[in-house]
This record gives C-alpha cells, sequence and structure tokens, in this order.
C-alpha cells in the first residue's frame, strides 16, 4: 500500500472531532501518531478496545496512517492471542487452563461452560450472547478452578456452581436484550 | 488513629474484597474522627482472601475470609468497640511488643521478606507509603554518593541472580551493557510473567511498584541509560493500572525525568502492553515485541547487551530482580549475600498453587527445601492427600516426585532433578494427579505457544502432542517412549531460544521419574491415577445419588439406568466416556474410577 499524506485519512477526522476529549481513544491515537517506532501494537490494542474486536476497516486506517502494508498487520494480529477478527459476544467467558486450575479439575469446568452455553472454545454463541475462550491463566491460582466473566471473577468451582452463575448471566442478557427491543 | 487496610490485588478482588472495601467505606466515612481506610496489595496469604487488617494501639491484626457481613461485624466491635472479634477469624496478629499469633502465623514466620518487603504493608498506589519506609533512599545513594562502577561492583559482590529462571549473575550482566559504548541504550523490564502457575510479578507489581521502577532507574544510572520499558502482560490490568499511577507519582515527585537528585542524570520510562505471546518472555522475542512486531526470538550473538531493543545496547531484567536492587543498594551487598547459599545468595519468591493446602506467595532464603516450603509453609495437601510431585518451572520445568523432597531450592540443586528453578511457580500434586496427563497438559501449551520460527520446536512438539495424546486416549504403543526421548533431545538440540529448548523437560522428567505410569497407560490400558478419561470407568456413588435423573438424561448413549429419587448406575458397556454425567450432576455424585 502506498504511503498515505501526513496526518490522518479524513474519514477518520470526522471521527477525531467528535472523540478528541476522550483520551487516547483508537481515533485519537491514530491522530497523534507521529511516526514514531513500535506503534502498531499499542493501535492494534486501542482499535480492540474501541471496536470489541479488529474489524477490517481498522486495519486499513492503521495501515494509511502507518504505512505497514496490510498483510504484516495481519501478521502481527494472527501472531498475538489478544487480538481477535471476530466481534465478540456480550459476555466474554474466560476459562482458566493454567496448572493449578488443570490440577484442581479445570476439565470438567471447560466441558461444563461447553455444555451449558452450546459453543465450543474460541466461538461465541448464536445468539451473540457469549464468546468462549480458554486463557492460559488468569493469576488466581489459589481459587482454582477459576473462570473470569467480562472483569467479573468467580473462583472453587463445581460443576454445578458455575451453571447457576452462567444461568444467571444469560438471564441478564435476556433481560437487557428485551429492555434494547422495548426501547426502539 | 486506627488504620482499615483492605488487600485489593487480584486475588483479594476475586475473592471479593469490593464489596469488602465498600461496606468499610461507608462505615468509616461515618466515623473519621477515629478511623481511616486504605487499601494494600497481595501479603501472599491468597487462600484466606479477602482480608482485612486493623492497625490499633494493640498492634496488627488482620482477619481472614471476611465477607461485607463480618467486615461490618468487625468494624463495630474491633474498631468502634475495641474488642477483637472471634479468635478463628484472625489469622494473624502482631502485638505491640513485636510477638506474632494467629492460625496462620506460621506461614508468614518462616518466610524471609525482601522483594515482598513492602507487598500488604504499604498503599502501592501512594508515593508517599513508599517514602515513609526507606523507598528512593537506595536510588539517592546511587545517584549521589556511589558511582556506577560501584553500582555494578555492589551488584556483583551481592551475588543476586536473574530471578527470571535461567539464573544469570545480574552485576555481570550489567557491567556487559555498561562496558558498550553507545550514546543511546535501554533498560528493560520483563513483566510478561507467562508461566501458568507463577503470579509473583503480579503481586509485586500490584504491591510494590515503586520498588520496580527504582530498581531500573538505578540499572539505568549503572549502564548509563536513560530510557527504559516495562514489558506487562495486558491480562495484568490491575498491575498496569498500578504502575502508570506509580510511574506518574514518581515524575511528579522528580524521581523521574531530568537531573534526578541534583545529579545531572535523566531518566524516563514507558509501560508496554504485551499482547498475549508466552514466547515473548524471551527477551529478543520481547524486544521484536516492543518494536511492534511478531513476537519471534532472534539468533544470538549479537547479544542483547550489545545490539538488543532498536538495535541498541540493552539490559533486560526482571521484575523480582528489579525490586531485590533498591534493598541491595540501600543495605549493602553482604546483607544479601549472607541470606541463601554461597552459589544462590538471596531469597525467592514462590508461587504456591494445585493441590496445596494454603496457596499463596511465600518467600523464603535459597536452600530452603521442598518439604519446608510445601509442608511448613504450604499446610501440606488439600483434604487429606498425598504428596506426589511438585512441578516447578512452568512448561520449562519438570515434575519433582515426593521422593526428592529433601532436594535444596537454588539454582544447582533443582537441575540436578531436571526441573529448572524457572520463574518461582510451584504446582503442588496429589495422587489424582496424571504424570502422563500433566506431560500433555504443557506440551499443549508449548505446541500452541511455539512461534514457528525452528522446525524442531513447531513441528516436533506436535508430534510429541500426538504422541501423549495416543499414550492418554490408551492407543499408546510400546515404541512411543523411545520416540517421546528421541524427539525430546533433537528439539532441545535445534531449537533457537529457551522455549524449544526447554519444551521437552515436562515430558522426560516425568519419564525418567514416572515410567511406571506411562507403561500403565500403553500396557495395561489403565491410568492409576484415574484421571485419563478413556482409561477409567464412570461410577455413580449410591450415598450421594438423589435420582434426580439430571444424568440420565444428559448422557447421549441412554447409559444410565435408574428411576426418579432412586440411585442411578452407569452401564459400563454402552458408556463412551463423554463425561457429561459428571458436568450434569449437582451432587459431584459422579466420579471416575
Amino acid at each position: 500500500m502506498e504511503k498515505s499524506p501526513p496526518g490522518v485519512p479524513v474519514v477518520i477526522m470526522k471521527g477525531v472531532m467528535k472523540t478528541a476529549a476522550k483520551k487516547e481513544s483508537f481515533n485519537y491515537r491514530l491522530w497523534k501518531y507521529d511516526g514514531a517506532p513500535g506503534e502498531l501494537i499499542p493501535l492494534l490494542q486501542s482499535a480492540q478496545e474501541h471496536f470489541g474486536y479488529i474489524p477490517r476497516r481498522a486495519i486499513t486506517y492503521i495501515s494509511g496512517v502507518t504505512a505497514i502494508p496490510e498483510s504484516d498487520i495481519f501478521g502481527v494480529i494472527t501472531f498475538y492471542s489478544q487480538f481477535r477478527l471476530q466481534p465478540m459476544g456480550k459476555f466474554v467467558v474466560r476459562a482458566c487452563a493454567g496448572t493449578a486450575c488443570h490440577v484442581s479439575g479445570a476439565k470438567a469446568i471447560i466441558d461444563t461452560i461447553e455444555d451449558e452455553l452450546e459453543v465450543e472454545v474460541g466461538d461465541t454463541s448464536e445468539d451473540g450472547l457469549f464468546t468462549f475462550l480458554t486463557v492460559a491463566c488468569i493469576g488466581c491460582c489459589s481459587l482454582a478452578p477459576v473462570i473470569m466473566v467480562n472483569d467479573d471473577t468467580h473462583g472453587r468451582l463445581t460443576p454445578a456452581s458455575l451453571r447457576k452463575i452462567l444461568k444467571e448471566y444469560r438471564r441478564k442478557g435476556k433481560k437487557i436484550a428485551e429492555s434494547a427491543v422495548g426501547a426502539s | 488513629m486506627k488504620k482499615i487496610i483492605v488487600g485489593m490485588g487480584t486475588c483479594g478482588l476475586s475473592a471479593g474484597a469490593q464489596p469488602v472495601y465498600d461496606k468499610l467505606k461507608e462505615l468509616s466515612e461515618a466515623h473519621s474522627e477515629i478511623c481511616e481506610l486504605d487499601i494494600t496489595g497481595c501479603i501472599g496469604m491468597c487462600f484466606r482472601e479477602p482480608l482485612v487488617e486493623i492497625q490499633d494501639e494493640s498492634g496488627r491484626t488482620i482477619y481472614g475470609d471476611v465477607s461485607s457481613e463480618l467486615a461490618e461485624e468487625i468494624f463495630n466491635e474491633h474498631v468502634l468497640s475495641g474488642k477483637k472479634v472471634d479468635d478463628e477469624r484472625i489469622i494473624f496478629s502482631v502485638a505491640s511488643d513485636g510477638s506474632t499469633s494467629g492460625s496462620e502465623a506460621t506461614f508468614l514466620d518462616l518466610q524471609e521478606r525482601i522483594v515482598l518487603r513492602n507487598c500488604g504493608i504499604i498503599n502501592p498506589e501512594s508515593i508517599e507509603d513508599y517514602e515513609e519506609i526507606g523507598g528512593y533512599q537506595g536510588l539517592k545513594k546511587a545517584l549521589t554518593e556511589i558511582t556506577p562502577e560501584e553500582i555494578i561492583q555492589t551488584m556483583k559482590d551481592s551475588g543476586l541472580r536473574g530471578r527470571g529462571g535461567a539464573g544469570f549473575p545480574t552485576g555481570l550482566k550489567w557491567s556487559f551493557a555498561a562496558a558498550n559504548k553507545g550514546d543511546t541504550k535501554y533498560v528493560v523490564c520483563n513483566a510478561d510473567e507467562g508461566d501458568p502457575g507463577a503470579f509473583m510479578d503480579r503481586s509485586v507489581l500490584e504491591g510494590d511498584p515503586h520498588a520496580v521502577i527504582e530498581g531500573m532507574i538505578i540499572c539505568g544510572k549503572a549502564i548509563g541509560a536513560s530510557f527504559g520499558y516495562i514489558y506487562c502482560r495486558a491480562e495484568y490490568p490491575l498491575a498496569i493500572a498500578r504502575l502508570e499511577k506509580a510511574i506518574t507519582a514518581a515524575k511528579k515527585k522528580g524521581y523521574l525525568g531530568e537531573n534526578i537528585f541534583g545529579s545531572g542524570f535523566t531518566f524516563n520510562m514507558k509501560i508496554k502492553q504485551g499482547a498475549g505471546a508466552f514466547v515473548c518472555g524471551e527477551e529478543t522475542a520481547l524486544f521484536a515485541s516492543i518494536e511492534g512486531e511478531r513476537g519471534m526470538p532472534r539468533i544470538r550473538p549479537p547479544f542483547p547487551a550489545e545490539k538488543g531493543l532498536w538495535q541498541k545496547p540493552t539490559n533486560n531484567n526482571n521484575v523480582e530482580t528489579f525490586a531485590n536492587v533498591p534493598w541491595i543498594i540501600a543495605n549493602g551487598a553482604k546483607a544479601y549475600s549472607s541470606i541463601g547459599t554461597p552459589k544462590s545468595p538471596g531469597t525467592k519468591v514462590f508461587a504456591l498453587a494445585g493441590k496445596v493446602a494454603k496457596g499463596g506467595l511465600a518467600e523464603v532464603p535459597m536452600g530452603t527445601t521442598i518439604e519446608q516450603l510445601v509442608f511448613n509453609i504450604g499446610g501440606g495437601i488439600k483434604e487429606g492427600g498425598e504428596f506426589k510431585a511438585v512441578q516447578m518451572g512452568g512448561p520449562s520445568g519438570g515434575c519433582i516426585p515426593a521422593s526428592l523432597k529433601h532436594t535444596p531450592v537454588d539454582f544447582e540443586s533443582i537441575p540436578t532433578t531436571g526441573a529448572i528453578m524457572g520463574s518461582g511457580g510451584m504446582v503442588v500434586m496429589d495422587q489424582g494427579t496424571c504424570m502422563v496427563g500433566i506431560a500433555r497438559f504443557f506440551l499443549d501449551f508449548t505446541q500452541s505457544e511455539s512461534c514457528g520460527k525452528c522446525t524442531f520446536c513447531r513441528i516436533g512438539t506436535l508430534r510429541m502432542l500426538e504422541i501423549l495424546d495416543r499414550i492418554t486416549r490408551g492407543e499408546g504403543v510400546s515404541e512411543d517412549i523411545p520416540k517421546l526421548e528421541k524427539l525430546s533431545i533433537q528439539i532441545k538440540e535445534a531449537s533457537l531460544c529457551g522455549l524449544g529448548q526447554t519444551a521437552p523437560n515436562p515430558v522426560q522428567t516425568t519419564i525418567r521419574y514416572y515410567l511406571d505410569e506411562y507403561k500403565a497407560h500403553i500396557e495395561d490400558k489403565k491410568c492409576p491415577a484415574g484421571e485419563c478419561e478413556a482409561l477409567v470407568d464412570f461410577v455413580i456413588i449410591p450415598e450421594k445419588c438423589v435420582g434426580c435423573t439430571l444424568c440420565a438424561r444428559a448422557c447421549p448413549v441412554d447409559a444410565i439406568a435408574g428411576k426418579v429419587k432412586e440411585v442411578h448406575v452407569i452401564d459400563q458397556e454402552k458408556c463412551v466416556k463423554c463425561g457429561k454425567c459428571i458436568t450434569s450432576c449437582n451432587f459431584g455424585a459422579v466420579v471416575k474410577r
């Protein structure tokens, strides 16, 4: 891809006007990019924060601003497990598959999640409510086995207590969806 | 003035410290004339979180397993009326005369805390707290009283060895970077704690971020660098937030920036978030990641001390190593080298997890035995289990069997067992852990984390994983063990970086110590630990079954028979061992045998 003129493509400038006040947003970061090396990963991280995943167009924007070929950017995205090219569900369920959790029965926990939510590791449920991922270690090994749902951690789980927690999230998610329909 | 402190590390928060804090905030604000509320990092007793500490004229009292109801009770009784609540909840207390008591007193009494000196003591978000207990005094000494050469000499004399796992002498490493001429050099702090089962770096960053920052600035002075990077895992949001706060505070106070302590020395730093790649714990891969590329290791030489980050001379150390530095500079090399063993001086922080009764962080002098750590500090095995092995060094390490429990933990003794010191994760296993399963678990991890650069690491680990998969499914053949051994040697010899060079360690150590278990899987098609699903029977414990029919309905092959409110039975002929009955049972009545 050709190097774009200094500054930011016009499409993004519009967004900047609206969001410049929000510190370090994706648009703001793109706008303030000054060619300093090593900014690609932070840019991708803020794109993911902004969109919930990295959409195709974000790769085009970043490539346009940084003059890094899209193929290289794609290579970096697929190398790191943090980055996702698909939208995430409303609730991201992360099951810890670290050593301590493995020893404490993470397998049964992962099976239970797959069964209860009807998703496999790495996928999003059909209703878009849940995305199920495994992570190497959440870092609260003494509470094993552990899962994280968005930013909340649930520890010392059994299949039974886990089902209860997941059902609660499903109820919450449906409620939000219903009220959104009602409002519109 | 009474002080109420809530442990707000990740472990505390996930055990429910936030509602406890909110409750105490509400209560203490109503009585602000007699008490103040503060937060602190992880004190290491993760197994009793959430923790609340009360400091008053009688000394320090720490309550464990605090709920918001108990917090209210503690507040009303202890803070307002001055009488301590129910003894069982007090897990540790220090009286005004310095004597310690409480149910978990031994956990702390047996430790020697240098790295964790402030964790669980100070408010990590307050630079004043850090200054009050002597923070940044090591830096002042390093900048105004001694020369860079003297700093390096002190580090050499202290005998401190890299705490990231390899154990390279820190002073020597610094002298290499110092010897390379160049106007731009970098200090890098490796906070990409990727070993599953290790969480000491996270606790240090969350509990005492200024110690790491101070250590990095001292290193900058010693090697002649004026910029530092902290490469921290994105999975540690709290650690990143506290580091950011600490850096801003240090800049305000003049510990970072230009002309620090009027010495003319300038140092700045920046946090770089990792993006989830285990291989980035390897220093050259870490540099590639900071530079915004795929985190793949580079060929050495040139070594980082010559050409590291951005091709400039770079010194890279681990979080725990940097946290030691201010203490060594302030207290002198001798104070440090007198602790531990002659060849591995100082202390080491271990993260105890797995089937140990008291999981948490423990800092002990080097040379402490595995037995002392697991039994005296960790309180032995959970639920009366039998100690089988301890896994050290994460996916690069190995399993040390119970028969070698007298092995002292230091850089010389651990490698003789086939394991490595590693960053300090210690996962304890009991008789219910299958050692073939553990080897498979780690291989699965290293195989998916291999960056793909070296063929043997990329393909060899996959072949090993396939063999281990086959063995755990009961389809192993007798040639599999020699094949695994051969592949192990080849992968070790033909890989560029530490990931590949150590990836076969878990397999090699389990074959060395648990050959019987491998043979049982291959020849008798049995899993002695009762873990590998294909090789065990699923049975229902009659005493626990209430006859709810959930398992029978979940079973995809109708192998479970039984009427409502009657004990159910699994037909072993029909059972396909999918495990649905285990995950569907609300009473824990289905087990593997």
